[in-house]
């Protein structure tokens, strides 16, 4: 990587790091926790949305902070179990854990301000996410569900979309720097 | 060590975080047959450490108790040894104990078989000289045991009686210097005297060199020194060596080979047969010839294959037949048999009356090579083939075995 990359592409961490009020933090999670939970019940197209998905790269990847990302993921994943039916708690729990520890990781290095690259990120952190929980749910389940390639490669592409439009809008509930 | 956990932190978090979640899956899920994955991870993971530990204290034990076993080795050693040497003993013993009544099995079996009036007895003792080649029977005068009875095993000849005694008899073996027997080979029937040399071979002295002797070749009584009867078993050639006027032949006496235990005192001999060799070429069975295509007229043997000299056995024995003289039995100075005779060729086509027409219902070509009918046999007669219903005599029955045509195709 050259020295103008790392300029563009890392550039001042101390300068890039959001920081949301906390009443943002806990409520953008839980609407979208919710949203996931009763909105496919009136309106059943919206569930292919992984909308506390979305919330956790978008936290993750804003705060740069591994530590923060995995945390946030951990929260989101077992609020997400606990109202999940016949879900053990722990399994959305581990996967957006880990999600939103390498989400964190990667907004570490790169910058991702950018649509285009918030758009890539989602969509590989959707399909990361998908992946993770079929293999947790036949390793530790047992689970023989079956893991459809081209669908997930789709919603993938879906939440992406929504995940950038998302990512604008709470951009606005940033702190002012 | 501070700056480690700092510069690890992160994935140290992020491993006790997965940690825990997936505890709490354990304690949650049960698998099929209700036990908590919890238990059975627990299980999994501590199973192989336990394994391990187990087996390096049971090698740890294991060697401390083989050390300590070790001091009670040697006195095991000795105490194993002696038993083994024992068993050794033991089993000799038995084995001896076996082949002994191997012997005496086969000793009553030869007793019954032979034509010999025979008395066994017991090896008790021998001779006290160091080069003596006598022992001593626990059979003598008074089980009717005489002087100059011959003492035999199933083997073969084993010496003679020189001395008999109320309860005992000296009997002098083969391999005595003063031993000697008449003998005959068994191939070619030459004859000469066997002696004793003193050693474990006997010579047998007397044979003209022009005489073929063999090596492997067997050796039996020949019955002329009106001790031994004919047709017992002497020895194996094994050396012979040219020499003029007598060739020098050794014999191995087949009767001392197994040791002397129990013998035979031949008390009243009678001659027999020595055994003739196997044949060569023994016969074996040949099924009848595969009837010929019609139209095809099949070449059959003209008669029974084999050497020139097998053709002149079957010649003198169908002459012997025709005669009805038995070879070796008659006595000297009889008329011997008209060997002039003429016998029909085989397949000799109106030569003989006897001989049955190709093809004849009642004498089938698959009967041919047969031995004759001992019932009286209708015979066609010979020009209009009508039987005649003649009973054929011995004579003309042995020669109608011996002169059937060979096996034609039925008509």
């Amino acid at each position: 990587m050259t020295d103008y990359g790392d300029r563009y592409l890392v550039g001042n961490q101390r300068e890039q790091v959001s920081r949301f009020r906390a009443r943002v933090m806990l409520l953008v999670p839980l609407a979208a926790i919710l949203f996931q939970v009763y909105v496919p019940r009136i309106i059943p197209v919206l569930g292919y949305l992984e909308l506390p998905l979305l919330a956790t790269i978008y936290f993750a990847l804003m705060r740069r902070s591994q530590i923060g990302g995995l945390f946030i993921g951990a929260f989101i994943g077992l609020a997400q179990d606990s109202l999940s039916i016949k879900q053990p708690l722990g399994m959305y729990g581990i996967v957006k854990t880990l999600v939103g520890y390498f989400a964190a990781s990667v907004g570490l290095r790169i910058d991702v301000e950018h649509s285009v690259i918030r758009l890539l990120l989602t969509f590989f952190f959707y399909f990361f996410h998908e992946f993770l929980y079929w293999v947790l749910a036949r390793g530790l389940l047992g689970r023989q569900i079956p893991f459809e390639v081209q669908r997930t490669l789709v919603l993938g592409l879906l939440n992406a979309v929504v995940g950038v439009t998302l990512f604008h809008f709470l951009d606005k509930l940033r702190e002012p720097a | 060590m501070d700056t480690l956990l700092n510069r690890y932190r992160n994935i140290t978090v992020l491993l006790l975080v997965i940690f825990a979640q997936l505890v709490l899956i354990a304690v949650q899920v049960r698998n099929d047959r209700d036990v908590r994955m919890v238990r059975i991870w627990s299980i999994t993971a501590i199973t192989p450490l336990a394994r391990l530990l187990e087996t390096v204290r049971s090698g740890t034990a294991g060697l401390f108790r083989n050390y300590i076993l070790m001091h009670d080795a040697r006195e095991d050693n000795r105490r194993l040894q002696a038993e083994l040497d024992r068993l050794k003993m033991e089993n000799q013993f038995l084995k001896t104990e076996i082949s002994t009544a191997d012997r005496a099995k086969a000793l009553v079996a030869f007793q019954q078989r032979t034509q010999s009036r025979t008395i066994a007895a017991r090896v008790i003792a021998a001779g006290a000289g160091a080069n003596s080649k006598v022992v001593f029977l626990d059979r003598g005068s008074g089980a009717g045991v005489e002087k100059g009875m011959p003492v035999v095993t199933p083997d073969g000849i084993v010496g003679k009686v020189v001395a008999a005694y109320p309860t005992a008899s000296e009997v002098m073996l083969v391999t005595d210097p003063e031993f000697a027997a008449g003998v005959v080979s068994q191939k070619n029937g030459v004859v000469g005297t066997l002696k004793g040399q003193g050693q474990s071979t006997c010579k047998v002295d007397y044979l003209p060199s022009e005489e073929k002797v063999e090596v492997g070749e067997m050796f039996f009584t020949s019955g002329d020194d009106r001790i031994f009867p004919k047709g017992f078993p002497v020895g194996v050639v094994r050396v012979v060596r040219p020499s003029s006027p007598y060739q020098e032949v050794l014999v191995e006496p087949s009767g001392l080979q197994h040791g002397l235990e129990a013998v035979l005192i031949v008390l009243e001999g009678v001659h027999q047969a020595i055994p003739e060799l196997p044949p060569p070429n023994a016969p074996i069975y040949l099924g009848t010839p595969p009837p010929p295509a019609p139209g095809e007229q099949g070449v059959q043997p003209a008669g029974p294959v084999g050497t020139d000299a097998d053709k002149l056995l079957r010649k003198y024995r169908q002459i012997g037949a025709a005669e009805n003289h038995k070879f070796g039995e008659g006595a000297p100075g009889s008329k011997p048999p008209d060997f002039n005779l003429k016998i029909p060729p085989p397949g000799a086509e109106g030569s003989d009356a006897e001989t049955p027409r190709q093809g004849d219902a009642e004498n089938p070509p698959a009967q041919v090579s047969q031995p004759a009918a001992t019932k009286p046999t209708s015979i066609p007669g010979p020009a209009d083939g009508t039987k005649t219903g003649v009973a054929a005599s011995p004579r003309r029955r042995v020669a109608a075995s011996q002169t059937a045509p060979p096996p034609q195709p039925h008509q």
